[in-house]
C-alpha cells in the first residue's frame, strides 16, 4: 500500500452546518462531559447536529450515541471513535486511530481521511465509509455492519468475518477473509492474497445491485459495481474435518 | 502497553527546541506507560569530545569527587556535569573506554547507560513529566531524539528496564511490543561478545543492531535483519548518531503514526503525541507499512 496521506482531509474545513449545531471544543470541556452529554439525550430532543472541535487525537470521541444525530469532528481523533454507535451519524473530518466504528449497531460513521487498525471491527450493522485508506484487519469479525474503503485495506482485513459487506476501491492486503464465515467482499483493484477459506466468487445480479446501492450511499460517484470482484467463503471450514486431525 | 516517540530534524533552527518538543510528545502518551520514561538525545556534534551518560542509585555517594579520582586514574582532565540521579562525563573520544573502565572500577554501583559522540540517555521510574522535569529535557537542544514510556511486561519495572536501551556507541533503540526468541538471540550475541545488562527482551534487540552495524550493515539494513531474525511483537525506532530509523514486525499489532514536513520527520505510537508540533495540520501523516524500514541520515 502506499503512504496514507491525510493532510488534504485533514484541511477539508466544511462550516456548512456549524451555523445551527451545538459545538463542543474538546479544548475548553474534557472528552467525558461530551460523551455524557451525548449519551443524556433524549429521544426526540431538539438538538441533533453536534460539532466537537480540537479533538487533537483524543479517544473514544462519541461512542455509544444513540440518537439519530449528526455528530461532525473537526480534525483528527485517537482510538475507538464512534464505537457501538446506535444510530448517530459521525463524520470524522480528519484520520482515525484504531478501532474507529467498533462494533456498531447502526447509523453511520464517515472518516473523511485515512483509518489505522481494526476499522469496523465486530460491527454489527450502520454503514462506515473511510474516503482515504483503511490499515490491517478492517472489518475483523464483522457481524453484519457495511463498510466502504475508497483507497487501499491493510492485511488480514475481514478476518473470520460473520456477515455485511466490505468495499473496498482500491486494493487489498495480505490474507484477505482469512477463515471468513459469510461476509460479502467486493474489491476493485489487486488483492495481494487471500486468506484460508476466502475465495473469489462469481458477480450475479443481486450482488451488483447490492454494491451499486453501497456505493451509491458512500458517494463513491464515478465507479461501477461491474469494475469490482467478488471474494467470499468456500465454507469448508464450518466443520472440523477428520483428515485433517493430524494436524492438531 | 507503552508508548514511544521520535523526532529527527531536518531544520536547524528547531534544534533549540529539540528537548521540549520531544518532551511534550513524550508527556502525551504517559497514559500508555506510566511505570517509567526515558529519552535520548543526539546534541550536535562538538568536535573531540566523547560522553558517557552513567547512573546511580545513591548519586551524591557515587558522584562525589568522581572527577578528581577519574582524572588521576587516567591523567586527563574529565569533566563530569551531574542532573540528579544521572551524570554526563565528557572526554576525549580516544580515553572513553578507559574512563568507562575505570569508572566501573572506582564505583562499582554506576551503571552506564549509554555512550558515544553525541548522545545523552535518562531514564528513570516514574511518571514521563516527572522524568522530564527532573532531567530538565526541555531545555536540551540536538538534531534528534526518542523517547519511551512504559507499562512493563517482560522484565521489573527498575531503571534498567526502562528504555532507551543503549548497546553501541551513539546507538539507541526504543520498543512497543515483546519479543519471544530474545533468550536465543542473546546466547548468540554474548557468543560473539555483546555484553548485557539486564534479562530485558528490548536489550537484545538494541544488541542485534549493534551487531549487526559493527559488522558493516548500515541502519537499514540492520533493520531489514529484524524482520527474519527477531519473533515477536515490535515496533522498533532507532537512533545513530546521524541516522533514525523505524520498522514494524509483519503482523504490526503496536501502534505506529509517522509525520514528516520539509522542519522534521516525528513518529509517535498514537497521533495524540504528534498534535503540537508545528505545521502539523499540513504535515504529511502517514501509519507505517508493517515489515517496512525507514530511515533517515542526516
Amino acid at each position: 500500500m502506499p503512504a496514507i496521506n491525510v493532510s488534504k482531509a485533514t484541511r477539508e474545513q466544511d462550516h456548512e452546518q456549524s451555523r445551527a449545531s451545538r459545538v463542543f471544543d474538546l479544548a475548553e470541556m474534557p472528552l467525558r462531559e461530551l460523551n455524557q452529554t451525548l449519551h443524556d439525550l433524549a429521544p426526540g430532543s431538539n438538538e441533533t447536529a453536534w460539532e466537537v472541535l480540537h479533538p487533537k487525537g483524543s479517544h473514544s470521541v462519541a461512542v455509544g450515541v444513540d440518537q439519530p444525530i449528526t455528530i461532525d469532528v473537526r480534525g483528527s481523533v485517537g482510538y475507538y471513535c464512534g464505537g457501538m454507535n446506535d444510530g448517530s451519524a459521525i463524520t470524522v473530518h480528519g484520520s482515525a486511530g484504531p478501532g474507529v466504528g467498533e462494533n456498531m449497531m447502526s447509523g453511520s460513521i464517515t472518516v473523511k481521511g485515512d483509518a489505522s487498525q481494526y476499522a469496523g471491527a465486530t460491527g454489527r450493522g450502520g454503514l462506515l465509509v473511510i474516503e482515504g485508506n483503511a490499515s490491517s484487519r478492517c472489518g475483523i469479525s464483522m457481524k453484519g455492519i457495511d463498510i466502504v474503503v475508497h483507497g487501499n485495506i491493510g492485511h488480514m482485513s475481514a478476518f473470520m468475518a460473520q456477515s455485511g459487506n466490505l468495499v473496498v476501491l482500491g486494493d487489498a492486503g495480505d490474507a484477505l477473509g482469512d477463515s471468513i464465515y459469510e461476509a460479502r467482499l467486493f474489491v476493485r483493484g489487486k488483492v495481494e492474497s487471500l486468506g484460508a477459506d476466502c475465495i473469489a466468487k462469481e458477480m450475479r445480479p443481486e450482488h451488483l445491485e447490492l454494491l451499486q446501492g453501497l456505493l451509491d450511499r458512500a458517494g463513491a460517484t464515478g465507479v461501477k459495481a461491474a469494475e469490482f470482484k467478488r471474494y467470499g467463503s468456500a465454507r469448508t471450514l464450518y466443520n472440523f474435518n477428520i483428515d485433517n486431525a493430524d494436524a492438531y | 502497553m507503552c508508548g514511544i516517540v521520535g523526532l529527527f530534524l531536518k531544520d536547524k533552527s528547531l534544534e533549540p527546541q529539540l528537548g521540549s518538543m520531544l518532551s511534550e510528545m513524550l508527556i502525551s502518551l504517559s497514559d500508555r506507560g506510566p511505570d517509567s520514561a526515558g529519552i535520548a538525545i543526539y546534541g550536535a556534534p562538538s568536535g573531540n569530545e566523547a560522553k558517557i551518560t552513567i547512573q546511580s542509585g545513591k548519586p551524591e555517594h557515587d558522584f562525589r569527587n568522581l572527577d578528581a579520582e577519574l582524572a588521576r586514574a587516567i591523567g586527563t582532565p574529565v569533566n563530569i556535569a551531574v542532573k540528579s540521579t544521572h551524570a554526563v562525563v565528557r572526554t576525549t573520544p580516544d580515553k572513553i573506554d578507559e574512563v568507562r573502565e575505570t569508572i566501573q572500577a572506582l564505583r562499582p554501583d554506576i551503571r552506564i547507560m549509554g555512550a558515544g559522540d553525541v548522545v545523552e540517555i535518562y531514564k528513570e521510574v516514574g511518571l514521563p513529566e516527572a522524568v522530564v522535569d527532573r532531567f530538565d529535557v526541555r531545555s536540551m537542544t540536538g538534531t534528534h531524539g526518542i523517547g519511551h514510556t512504559r507499562m512493563a511486561t517482560e522484565s521489573a519495572v527498575t531503571t534498567m528496564g526502562a528504555h532507551p536501551f543503549s548497546t553501541g556507541a551513539d546507538q539507541c533503540l526504543v520498543h512497543n511490543g515483546s519479543l519471544s526468541n530474545h533468550n536465543n538471540v542473546r546466547r548468540e550475541l554474548i557468543r560473539e561478545g555483546m555484553k548485557f545488562e539486564t534479562e530485558n527482551d528490548t536489550e537484545v534487540a538494541a544488541a542485534y543492531l549493534s551487531s549487526q552495524m559493527a559488522h558493516g550493515k548500515n541502519l537499514g539494513e540492520a533493520l531489514e535483519g529484524t524482520l527474519s531474525d527477531l519473533d515477536g511483537f515490535f515496533t522498533f525506532v532507532v537512533g545513530t548518531k546521524n541516522g533514525f530509523g523505524v520498522v514494524r514486525d509483519p503482523i504490526a499489532c503496536k501502534p505506529a503514526v509517522m509525520a514528516e514536513t520539509d522542519q522534521y520527520v516525528a513518529f509517535g505510537s498514537e497521533y495524540r503525541a504528534l498534535t503540537k508540533l508545528p505545521g502539523i495540520d499540513n504535515a504529511r501523516v502517514w501509519e507505517p507499512e508493517p515489515a517496512t524500514v525507514y530511515f533517515w541520515e542526516h
